[in-house]
């Protein structure tokens, strides 16, 4: 076991007054291990934000603790928490060029001339700046004053390393080929990385774990696998996942042998009793009311489905988008190939339990996910 | 390039000296009132030739003025001396005490911090007179009437609002993230302040520091009552002129155009900073 490199523990963030002001931040705890890459996800006002300031030293905590590297640093000014960020919005000091900005924090460190040309050089290449180190940040494009910022951050040795949307500004083929890079960057050197994102794909290839917040709480904290096998919640579960996890109200029945979930519209699933273990026939029982979730994926078209009638259909060049009014709602299906389904269409929808996702309807928490079923 | 037509350049040419001819007219015809003896001043119709003397601005350098009535003293040098000391102090001290506070103002929202600078910007729309009377009995209970040190104070009034509230919209226009940068590099908030905010906002301070000094310059009432005549600016000297046996114009456009001289240098030296700091969007992250 790695010790924590950054830990959290019941970390409150009030603006305004505690406990009467804006609430943003709710008793946060969570921990990172030494080398780890971290993605904060969440949409916008979630708090990932004001926890990445909070880190950095920018805002005051008002309740709770930080500790980095084992040293508590909630009370520490900036200066002496050991930590580098990127910022949003590139933060770059206008009278020095991207070189010096990028060598700055290494000159107050006190290296060598040689040393911070040596580092520069490096992460210049990394970012494919080397051809703007001598501008001005007035004079070049926002994409580039990203990776200058982003430059800014990761030459130095710093025991954690905060990219705030670090690259939201890059174009989508650049975006991928610096991922790579930046991930490879950070693990050779075994930097600890946290990074706020609202772009899941940027955390799914970066991040080890991913951090999914919402309304200033803590939704789950994991692998990215298991964010999108096993979502924690309703609301993990359909913010994870493009195009979204299809959700419909059920009630669940257990009866001759089978389980029938019942959707709205009359809309009715069955599936086997042996689909089910037992004990999760057991919570069905008790619950009735679930939320049942479907990733678009996972839908298929069967012959011998529940009827649906197509209401969209998008080629997207190497997939498939599908909605369907299903259920008193939509359900959307994607598939690889081009398919030649006109709207107004009736297709039949099915489900497989394996890949079910059932939700309690009052709480919002995960039953069961389709793999853990039998 | 834009493409006008000859008649129109010609037309706009013609407009924009209708404009600065309207302006600059006063300013003209003090300038050569001031090479002028009272006489051809005040000759009818104005004559438009005349002899050139320089005897108006001999009189304000040695401080003799010599008229039909004899001779007169003349303290203008002194006030000019007067105008510059008190003008370049109070703005020296106002930089000292509004920059940090307009800091202060822009960056950290403590519980009063808008009330505060309020009340300092009141200090601007309150009448002078207003204050005046009280402010002489208090001054000359304290021994501050007729001091400079009196006068620097009460010239804050002037100044310190102003200051305050121009850079405070300096400073609000940096974007905090370029400090925070800063400081999470290794420095502390106060090196931050040195090295990033106030360059940031340099231009904004020049300016704000030279529309105070115009201000302090031109200031009038507050020296007129609180300051006697070793003390006064020009402002107030120049009463000196209306004398017993007539008004002394030639000496009056003469030292109008003595008056004018420091505060037009600095305009034209610092325009370049006026300019960049009173147009928007000066400073970006």
């Amino acid at each position: 076991m790695k010790a924590a490199q950054l830990a959290l523990s019941g970390v409150d963030k009030f603006y305004g007054p505690v406990d009467r002001g804006v609430h943003a931040v709710k008793s946060l705890t969570m921990q990172l291990d030494e080398g780890e890459i971290v993605a904060l996800l969440g949409s916008s006002g979630c708090g990932k934000t004001s926890t990445l300031r909070m880190i950095a030293g920018f805002e005051a905590v008002s309740r709770g603790t930080i500790s980095v590297a084992g040293k508590p640093v909630h009370e520490l000014p900036p200066v002496r928490r050991n930590v580098a960020m990127a910022f949003e919005g590139y933060s770059l000091y206008p009278p020095l060029t991207v070189r010096e900005n990028i060598a700055f924090a290494l000159k107050a460190a006190r290296l060598s001339q040689a040393e911070v040309d040596a580092k520069v050089n490096e992460i210049a290449k990394l970012l494919e700046i080397e051809d703007i180190l001598q501008r001005y940040p007035s004079s070049i494009s926002g994409g580039q004053q990203q990776r200058a910022s982003l430059g800014r951050a990761l030459v130095r040795s710093a025991s954690l390393h905060l990219l705030d949307e670090p690259m939201g500004q890059l174009e989508p083929q650049l975006r991928a080929v610096l991922r790579g890079r930046i991930k490879h960057f950070i693990k050779e050197r075994g930097l600890t990385a946290i990074l706020v994102t609202h772009d899941q794909t940027e955390a799914n290839a970066l991040a080890d774990r991913i951090a999914v917040m919402e309304g200033g709480v803590l939704q789950q904290f994991d692998t990215p696998t298991v964010i999108k096998e096993k979502p924690a919640n309703l609301f993990t579960g359909t913010f994870v996942g493009e195009p979204p996890m299809n959700v419909f109200a059920a009630d669940a029945t257990l009866e001759g042998g089978r389980v029938r979930l019942d959707l709205p519209q009359g809309v009715s699933l069955t599936y086997p009793e042996s689909e089910f273990a037992p004990q999760v026939r057991d919570r069905l029982r008790a619950l009735r009311q679930v939320v049942i979730g479907v990733r678009p994926y996972a839908v298929r078209r069967t012959t011998d489905g529940v009827a649906a009638s197509v209401a969209t259909n998008q080629w997207l060049g190497d997939q498939t988008h599908i909605a369907a009014d299903f259920a008193g709602g939509t359900i959307v299906l994607v598939e690889h190939d081009r398919a030649r389904v006109g709207i107004g269409d009736t297709i039949g929808i099915g489900i497989q339990p394996r890949h079910l996702h059932i939700f309690d309807a009052a709480t919002g928490e995960a039953v069961v996910h389709g793999m853990e079923l039998a | 390039m834009e493409h006008t037509s000859l008649i129109e350049r010609i037309l706009r040419g013609i407009a924009l000296a209708l404009v600065v001819v309207f302006f600059m007219f006063p300013l003209l015809w003090i300038f050569l009132m001031s090479f002028q003896t009272n006489e051809t001043i005040l000759s009818i119709p104005p004559q438009l030739f005349f002899t050139p003397t320089l005897q108006n601005y001999t009189a304000l350098i040695t401080g003799k003025l010599t008229s039909a009535a004899g001779t007169l003293d003349i303290a203008f040098m002194r006030n000019l001396w007067n105008s510059v000391f008190l003008s370049v102090t109070s703005v020296a001290v106002s930089l000292l005490l509004g920059v940090p506070a307009a800091y202060a103002f822009a960056r950290h929202k403590f519980r009063g911090s808008e009330d505060i600078a309020f009340t300092l910007l009141s200090f601007r729309f309150a009448p002078p007179l207003l204050v005046l009377l009280p402010l002489t009995l208090y001054f000359q209970q304290l021994g501050l009437a007729n001091t400079y040190f009196g006068l620097v104070w009460v010239y804050q009034l002037i100044c310190l609002p102003l200051i305050l509230w121009i850079v405070r919209g300096y400073f609000e226009d940096i974007s905090a993230d370029v400090e925070y940068a800063y400081r999470i590099a290794g420095h502390s908030w106060f090196a931050t302040f040195r090295k990033i905010a106030l360059p940031l906002a340099g231009p904004g301070i020049a300016a704000a520091g030279l529309l105070a000094f115009i201000f302090a310059w031109n200031n009038f009432v507050f020296a007129l009552v609180l300051a006697s005549a070793d003390k006064q600016p020009v402002t107030v000297g120049a009463l000196a002129f209306v004398t017993a046996s007539g008004i002394q114009y030639g000496q009056i456009a003469a030292a109008i155009v003595l008056s004018i001289a420091p505060t037009l240098a600095l305009a034209l030296y610092a325009q370049r900073y006026l300019v960049e700091g009173l147009s928007l969007g000066a400073v970006k992250g």
